[in-house]
């Protein structure tokens, strides 16, 4: 019972990490259905933003005011970084999925180098703020602060994303031209700057996902490439764009991965989650939750 | 701009139409499917655009809307040459549209199909939902339901309720009574006839039904095979021409 019970814990922790990240690829995916394959670098910015909050900005007598003052301004980072791929290079590239799929890939590579140029290639550590120092035993389970804190931030971050996507008008507009693109623009959205939008909100939200695998570990200029597969999992399982489907496949693919590691080891667990995930894609190939969608023209 | 007098005019097309559709070659994607379309929209006129299936109608719409893009040729509203415009702009141009099938955005609520039009631009009033909710009351207990779980009718009179709250000069309709119950056909006919009448609007009318399409119209353009092969005035034209024309 102990070990099902912190074996649970353990997943739900792996999983809102994913979603964390999962959750700005859905935005960009189901909007423009562009695979940003340099989402996990706008994550690796988000982290480098809470470094050098720490270490050059405020020093280490004021950790837990960088952390707070990172969480927004990680956002900031990402979401700029978005915008700009946005405008250079993804908007050129409409309709052209594979394409896109490379250029991104190269522009991953390109922060890749950048982040080692600035930082160094070494990790670094990024300090936790002391009140998330520890953690309490539940039932036997011990649960760090900063995993609890990771799951509030997604939790916070659905909430955020829930209240926008039904509660105001640009994302209305947002819903609509995922629906309806052609029906949008022809209604005199204009879609550029919904897309843009998006764009924006998408990598600000791996910007956040940064700042949180600051607390899991050491942070490096590779670390991104750590979450984008396992990321663009979630949002291919749970469809397309989905962000139900997203919240339950990140909980499934976390449950699944910290019951079969403990039950075997950590690399088979990984290739028995593959296993699963290619099972699972051929019976259901548009993902968990479908939505019907089509063009005028 | 205005269109150069050695341009001999189309039959059909007249200098002082609210829509000229001039020449126009387009199509899909590598696929061309109009062939120097001309066609014109009189102001707070009715042209009806006839045709049987797959002559290039819908394709007209579309690139009219700027969903396609015209090739060569050159669509002119009220005056202004919109053909390099995007949808978007065109739209706030005054130009809408309602796409054959009853499109819709399925996952957004009734209200919400139609605030999303509204909020879209700053010079659209609130107002317009409710003025576009009076002309087809049945969608007043539906407005907390998803489009996409209204019947056909409904989500036909949803579609030109959205096109109406754009407050347009234009209304392009494609096929509205296609598939849908003789009732709900009668009061969507009503609705044209009364937006025709009262809001001072233009309309082009792409229908397989002539008599209705022939009541309502000023103007006429019969197509096949992606051109325009016949068009005029509705005034003056014998029984039976344009039925001849559609015939198989």
């Amino acid at each position: 019972m102990e070990v099902f019970l912190s074996q649970l814990f353990i997943g739900l922790s792996v999983a809102s990490m994913l979603l964390l990240v999962a959750l700005g690829l859905t935005f960009t995916f189901g909007q423009m259905n562009v695979i940003n394959m340099a989402h996990g670098e706008f994550v690796m910015a988000g982290a480098y933003t809470t470094y050098v909050l720490q270490t050059s900005v405020f020093g280490t007598g004021a950790v837990t005011l960088a952390f707070g003052l990172s969480l927004p301004l990680a956002f900031l980072v990402g979401g700029v970084l978005g915008l700009i791929l946005e405008f250079t290079l993804i908007r050129r590239l409409h309709g052209r999925p594979l394409d896109t799929l490379l250029v991104t890939w190269g522009v991953s590579l390109m922060l890749q180098q950048l982040a080692r140029d600035i930082f160094g290639a070494p990790n670094v550590q990024v300090k936790a703020p002391s009140f998330l120092e520890g953690g309490i035993t539940v039932a036997g389970v011990s649960m760090p602060y900063t995993r609890l804190f990771i799951i509030g931030l997604v939790v916070v971050a659905l909430l955020a994303i829930w209240f926008y996507l039904s509660k105001l008008p640009a994302g209305r507009r947002m819903r609509a031209v995922v629906q309806n693109r052609d029906l949008a623009a022809a209604s005199g959205v204009r879609t550029p700057h919904v897309d843009r939008l998006t764009f924006f909100i998408g990598s600000g939200l791996a910007g956040v996902a940064g700042v949180a695998v600051t607390l899991l570990g050491s942070i490096g200029p590779t670390l991104g490439t750590n979450y984008i597969i396992d990321a663009f999992l979630v949002v291919i399982v749970g469809g397309l764009g989905q962000l139900r489907g997203a919240i339950v496949a990140a909980i499934a693919l976390g449950l699944a991965n910290a019951y079969l590691e403990y039950w075997t080891d950590a690399s088979l667990a990984k290739a028995a989650v593959f296993a699963l995930i290619v099972v699972f894609l051929q019976f259901r190939p548009q993902g968990l939750v479908v939505t019907r969608r089509r063009g005028l023209a | 701009m205005t269109a150069t007098a050695a341009a001999p005019a189309a039959p059909g097309v007249r200098d002082d139409d609210l829509l000229r559709v001039e020449a126009v070659d387009g199509g899909h994607g590598s696929t061309a499917v109009l062939f120097g379309v001309s066609l014109g929209v009189p102001r707070n006129g009715l042209c009806c655009l006839m045709g049987r299936n797959g002559v290039g109608k819908s394709t007209v719409l579309q690139t009219i809307v700027g969903l396609l893009k015209a090739r060569r040729g050159r669509i002119v509203f009220d005056g202004d040459d919109v053909t390099k415009l995007k949808p978007y702009d065109r739209a706030r141009a005054g130009i809408a549209f309602v796409p054959q099938g009853r499109d819709c955005f399925p996952q957004l609520t009734v209200r919400e199909n139609l605030r999303v039009v509204q909020e879209a631009r700053r010079d659209l009033p609130k107002s317009g939902i409710d003025d576009a909710l009076d002309l087809f009351p049945r969608l007043k207990p539906l407005l907390d339901r998803p489009a996409g779980f209204l019947s056909g009718g409904q989500m036909q009179q949803l579609a030109i309720a959205r096109a109406l709250v754009t407050q347009p000069r234009l209304l392009l309709l494609d096929e509205p009574t296609e598939g849908i119950q003789p009732n709900i056909i009668l009061e969507i006919e009503d609705a044209i006839e009364q937006l025709k009448r009262t809001a001072g609007l233009s309309i082009l009318l792409v229908e397989q039904y002539v008599d209705f399409a022939l009541r309502l119209a000023e103007r006429y353009a019969v197509m096949d095979g992606g051109r325009v092969i016949d068009a005029g005035d509705t005034a003056g034209l014998a029984d039976g021409h344009v039925r001849r024309l559609l015939a198989v």
